[in-house]
């Protein structure tokens, strides 16, 4: 029973949600009839028993409390009827006449009319269906913060008229990228911490790549989190400490979620109209599917990259196309891109870079300097320990027994 | 829904030449035809402006605007859109969201929560 409720939980709260903010227009009374129709769930299914169709049975009860609630606010009859409310409508009898709003809402709340924070607390909330608690833990914010965050996104939507619906063509590409942001951010945020947003940044871009199979870069994010995710268990070690792409255990990756991955991103490449996600995964998916570092295709990369600088230039990109020249063709050539790279100096990854190519290059005093800058700057204490290691390393004299260094963390 | 526009200039902002920028003629006139623009117009500089308050029921009248900045409030218009994106799409095209700044601001009528 809790099974079944949990599974018609994960695939009707966004729908349900969905329907009840175009029925209503209100975001809090939708929220709130849905949560109260998972209640009564709760409470009628043990005895009754599950219903044929869990989704019509859930929507006909947020429906019916919608009633209850605009009734009792004292609405007048007239607007409920505007709402759609009046007479009580008919109960959905299948699941599949409920009509699906997920692009709706999720348009909503991307809306670049809201800040980022609001935008990626409400996604979570609405199409993710996680709790405000839980939502406030996985941000590191008390619960009333959160909670506050979300009222005020929810009557902005409302106030400033930020509209229920899916943009209209000449705005969907930046409306969408938007949307692909919010979930790339939640996935990364989720990524160096809480496996949770993980799951459920990947679960609702699922739902998009499957609502927008036409949009290569929706199934490239997709793709991009699978092989990302399929590698996360490696990626710390014991005690907390990134473990770098080298030396990471690559028989404990997901080689089922690399393989779905790769499939995806090859889908969306066909498209033929190639975009900084289906780059990013396609680069990923060279990683995840050698065997090692010697068996990386590392010019196919060099290739990838210099296709992203095009697409999506920045300082991060030139870092990693570094190196991987560096791979491929040697220390000296990548550092000398690395010299010429202007806007990273304040950041970890450009000196922790510089000084794994030093160490490869036999420069080891120069490759201590870099690794103690690069110390310094390092955001996270996973990363500081990683840096350490390095940087003992490097002061160890003698030629280096070990794999030549990976590239920086980028995955 | 209806916005109050505000047209505002940016100091911080110097358009480059021939950068496209629509003429607000043509937006006034466009807009006018559609319905969605119900008035508006330029102001006057700050200088000219006047502020009223009344304290302990006197009215108190000073020279200069209320805002102590800079002279941004160039003009206003009122706008009836279907929603935001309409208002949005809208200001982008008036040659002040190119070389300056355009505030929207939701109407809020009376009588509403």
């Amino acid at each position: 029973m809790n099974r079944q409720l949990a599974e018609a939980y994960a695939d009707g709260w966004s729908r349900i949600v969905a329907t009840m903010v175009r029925l209503t227009g209100d975001w809090s009374l939708a929220e709130d009839c849905t949560q109260e129709a998972f209640a009564e769930a709760l409470r009628v299914w043990p005895a009754g028993g599950v219903p044929d169709q869990p989704l019509a049975w859930l929507t006909t009860a947020a429906r019916r409390r919608a009633i209850d609630r605009l009734r009792r606010a004292g609405m007048e009859r007239a607007k409920l009827r505007e709402v759609a409310m009046e007479p009580v409508p008919p109960p959905y009898v299948t699941d599949s006449d409920i009509p699906d709003d997920r692009l709706e809402l999720m348009f909503t709340c991307c809306h670049p009319a809201l800040s980022t924070e609001a935008q990626v607390a409400l996604t979570l909330r609405s199409v993710g269906g996680m709790s405000t608690a839980e939502i406030a833990r996985a941000f590191l914010v008390s619960e009333k913060t959160m909670g506050q965050r979300l009222f005020r996104a929810k009557q902005r939507i409302r106030h400033a008229g930020i509209p229920f619906r899916v943009p209209p063509p000449h705005l969907l590409p930046e409306r969408l990228s938007a949307v692909l942001h919010v979930l790339y951010l939640l996935f990364n945020e989720g990524y160096s911490g809480q496996g949770r947003l993980c799951e459920e940044a990947l679960r609702i871009t699922r739902v998009l790549a499957d609502l927008m199979p036409d949009e290569p870069e929706a199934l490239g994010l997709l793709a991009l989190m699978l092989v990302q995710d399929a590698r996360r268990a490696s990626r710390i070690g014991a005690g907390g400490a990134l473990v770098s792409l080298q030396d990471q255990d690559r028989s404990r990756w997901d080689r089922a979620r690399i393989a779905e991955g790769a499939a995806l991103c090859e889908r969306a490449l066909r498209q033929g109209r190639a975009g900084p996600l289906q780059l990013q995964a396609a680069i990923a998916v060279c990683h995840a599917t050698a065997d090692g570092l010697d068996d990386t295709d590392w010019p196919q990369i060099v290739g990838l990259y210099t296709h992203l600088q095009k697409v999506a230039p920045s300082p991060v990109v030139d870092l990693n196309r570094a190196v991987a020249v560096a791979m491929a063709s040697g220390p000296q050539e990548g550092l000398a891109l690395v010299g010429a790279i202007d806007g990273l100096d304040g950041h970890h990854l450009l000196h922790a870079t510089r000084a794994d190519l030093l160490r490869r290059a036999g420069r080891h005093a120069e490759a201590a300097e870099g690794y103690r800058r690069a110390l310094e700057l390092a955001p996270t204490e996973a990363e500081r320990r990683l840096l350490s290691d390095r940087l003992a390393a490097s002061q160890r004299t003698g030629p280096r027994t070990g794999p030549p260094s990976g590239p920086p963390p980028a995955g | 829904m209806k916005y109050l526009m505000l047209v505002c200039v940016d100091p911080d902002f110097t358009p480059g030449p021939d950068d496209g920028t629509p003429d607000v003629n043509d937006w006034a006139g466009e807009m006018d035809g559609k319905g969605i623009r119900l008035m508006g117009d330029r102001t006057r500089p700050a200088s000219a402006a006047t502020t009223v308050r009344v304290r302990n029921r006197e009215v108190l009248v000073t020279d200069g605007p209320y805002i102590e900045t800079k002279d941004v409030i160039a003009g206003f218009d009122v706008l009836e859109c279907e929603d935001l994106d309409q208002a949005i799409e809208v200001a982008s095209r008036h040659p002040m969201a190119w070389t300056g700044v355009i505030e929207l601001r939701p109407v809020w009528p009376w009588g509403v929560e």
